[in-house]
């Protein structure tokens, strides 16, 4: 295992970003997120949680597909660049990192996402253990390991140093590239380990540890589904829901997008932009929308992160537990709300 | 709170009121949410505490269309909203049975995260009956205390006071918070250069995910149909695709509610990247009270507003020019 004190983590970002492009997460009018490394830039990667997750690194909110430029009768097309630089995401937690498994399984199926996939052959990620959890986590409750984050790297922030290990070849090649600024420690090995079990204890101590997603995933089939799907619980729980997209946006998981035209005034730009289910032109097509109420796209959310996507995913959840929509919905509704309202009532009436 | 929920059981028991709309407790010590309460037994989770800092009066838009009254909960500053909307014909004031509800100030979550408490199991000196001017917040790190002053809402500290506009009946003591000036955020804003003052905002603006989350609380925004969700226009945007997003949406949004605005904090309270959209409010109303005389949307059910009346005492347009 190699270490590195907090104190040089400028010159270890300095390092990386010599040759990729550095995301990490930075403060910016008192709020942190994921944004491009720069000498000047506030990084803040002790802050347990960024408001929005880094799933901008592989999907950003906004990208555009092709453009289309009129030149008297001529029209050209010409698709927009495929990422071709390589970069670093540097201090994704364990439920993120998770959630872009749930994203790959989305993209990376067939068809191919193109743009999604060249950000994935690019991205290299190194993950940091969560440090103190907190009491909207819930990770576990979905098999994710906070004290153990499995990426290209994994560090740990011990005694005022990050210990670094790398676990792929991507990660391999990044530790190579910056060995100068680290040092070797074998005893590195046995702090970590401890640093892990005082990370587990602390989970075991949280609020939703006990939380129970029966009769929820795969297994919701047949009359189970419709049982669920119909059941009168989801009309109590919509009700205060503002229809905003606070959850959708902030989720590391959500992977709906709408495609839209640019008028550039001389052509056409056609990018895509997240979507959200909560949206009431969520999914609208010529005839109409087919979730005319709101009631029914709240359902969606749900019913899709905890039955419709392990359906069709091998049982996965796409909920990792980052407990961002707890923290952020302006009218205190969540995911896990939803969970504990259907084991409180059953469900099954 | 039992006086409350007592009250409110007796109303929908004697037929007065067919629901309730108020607070129902979360599962944390700080994540109440609106809940409608329809039947005695509902009201074993009703919670009125100071986390309670949602404004319920938009809710009552629905509620008016529904059969029955509804009673509805309103603190001191959300009665100001209720009255805007009565102006604006949004609500029926014969299908409302208000109870104004005691507000000592309520207090923001992410406040007191932002002072590196985490890990909270329990927080005592929320409840409403509690004077305790600080908080004990129990945590997995240990025990910590916070102000309770330190901890309030924006809105608070610039408290427009402690009486009901509009009510039925009171149930509660109230207090009156202020203990900043309302206008001093705009002042030193209006004291910046031009650029700086782009900077500022840009800043700002610059974390915007688009999520609508200020439009749809604001009781202000009470259109059917938002102009930025139709697909008939350009102007249906879902993300900051350019800079339109970063320096448009919101300053189209402030001059839309300019006049309307009570200045009610949700804005800033709901905004996930806590951005203090009501800063843009709050010019307005500062600009209003230069330019017109002053005036507080929702005090009372008026007929005009100062931007939808017409005096030979106005300022022309010219005014622009004159301000710099």
């Amino acid at each position: 295992m190699y270490k590195i004190a907090m104190d040089n983590l400028s010159a270890l970002f300095q390092k990386i970003a010599e040759s990729n492009e550095l995301y990490l997460p930075i403060e910016n009018c008192g709020q942190v997120n994921y944004g491009v490394w720069s000498e000047d830039a506030d990084v803040n990667i002790e802050a347990l949680k960024t408001v929005k997750s880094p799933k901008d690194a592989f999907f950003p909110q906004s990208e555009n597909l092709y453009r289309c430029d009129k030149e008297e009768k001529k029209i050209s097309i010409t698709p927009a660049q495929l990422k071709d630089q390589n970069f670093v995401v540097f201090g994704m937690k364990a439920c993120d990192i998770q959630g872009v498994e749930v994203l790959d399984k989305v993209f990376l199926s067939d068809p191919v996402d193109t743009f999604y996939a060249a950000r994935r052959e690019h991205g290299t990620i190194v993950a940091l253990a969560c440090n103190e959890p907190e009491e909207t986590c819930f990770c576990k409750v979905f098999g994710i390991d906070c004290s153990d984050p499995k990426a290209d790297v994994a560090t740990w922030i011990v005694d005022g140093e990050l210990c670094w290990k790398a676990l792929t070849e991507k990660g391999e090649a990044l530790t190579d590239a910056v060995k100068d600024l680290l040092t070797d420690d074998s005893a590195a090995d046995a702090k970590v380990e401890e640093k892990k079990a005082e990370i587990k204890d602390i989970v075991e101590k949280l609020p939703y540890m006990g939380l129970s997603l029966e009769g929820w995933g795969s297994e919701v089939v047949d009359e189970k589904f419709d049982e669920r799907f119909n059941s009168p619980v989801w009309n109590d729980l919509y009700k205060p829901c503002l229809a905003c997209g606070t959850c959708t946006f902030v989720c590391p998981t959500c992977q709906c997008y709408d495609i839209k035209d640019y008028d550039t005034g001389h052509g056409v730009e056609r990018y895509r932009c997240w979507d959200s289910c909560m949206y009431s032109d969520f999914t609208m097509m010529a005839h109409g929308n087919n979730r005319n109420s709101q009631m029914q796209r709240f359902r969606q959310r749900f019913m899709h992160k905890l039955v419709y996507y392990p359906i069709n995913n091998d049982g996965m959840y796409s909920c990792v537990g980052c407990g961002r929509c707890v923290e952020k919905c302006p009218q205190s509704l969540n995911i896990v709300k939803v969970i504990k309202a259907f084991e409180n009532q059953g469900g099954e009436k | 709170m039992q006086e409350l929920i007592a009250r409110a059981k007796e109303l929908l028991a004697d037929g007065t009121v067919a629901r309730v709309i108020g607070w129902k407790a979360g599962d944390l010590p700080y994540n109440p949410e609106p809940a409608y309460f329809e039947k005695e037994e509902d009201f074993d989770d009703f919670v009125y505490n100071s986390f309670c800092g949602a404004n319920l009066s938009k809710l009552m838009i629905e509620a008016c269309k529904l059969e029955g009254k509804t009673l509805v909960c309103l603190k001191p500053c959300d009665t100001y909203s209720f009255n805007q909307l009565l102006t604006e014909h949004r609500v029926d004031r014969d299908k409302a049975y208000i109870i104004g509800v005691g507000c000592k100030g309520k207090l923001d979550i992410e406040r007191i995260k932002k002072q590196g408490i985490k890990g909270i199991k329990s927080i005592k000196g929320a409840e409403i009956t509690d004077d305790a001017e600080t908080l004990t917040i129990d945590t997995l790190y240990g025990e910590k205390t916070c102000a309770f002053k330190d901890a309030m809402l924006e809105r608070c500290h610039v408290c427009k006071g402690k009486e009901h506009k509009i009510y039925d009946e009171i149930i509660g003591e109230s207090k009156d918070t202020k203990d900043a000036e309302r206008f001093a955020e705009v002042e030193k804003i209006e004291a910046m250069s031009p650029e700086e003052k782009f900077a500022f905002f840009q800043k700002e603006l610059s974390k915007c995910i688009r999520c609508n989350a200020c439009r749809n609380a604001c009781p202000a925004c009470s259109c059917r149909k938002c102009v930025f969700d139709s697909t008939k226009f350009d102007s249906q945007q879902k993300a900051n695709v350019d800079s339109f997003e970063e320096k448009m949406f919101h300053i189209i949004r402030a001059f839309h509610v300019a006049g309307r605005c009570t200045d009610c904090g949700e804005c800033s309270r709901v905004c996930p990247q806590g951005i203090p959209l009501h800063l843009f409010n709050r010019k307005f109303i500062k600009d209003i009270d230069e330019l017109y005389g002053e005036y507080q949307a929702g005090e009372e059910v008026v007929e005009r507003g100062p931007l939808t009346s017409y005096t030979f005492e106005d300022a022309e347009p010219g005014i622009v020019a004159e301000r710099g």
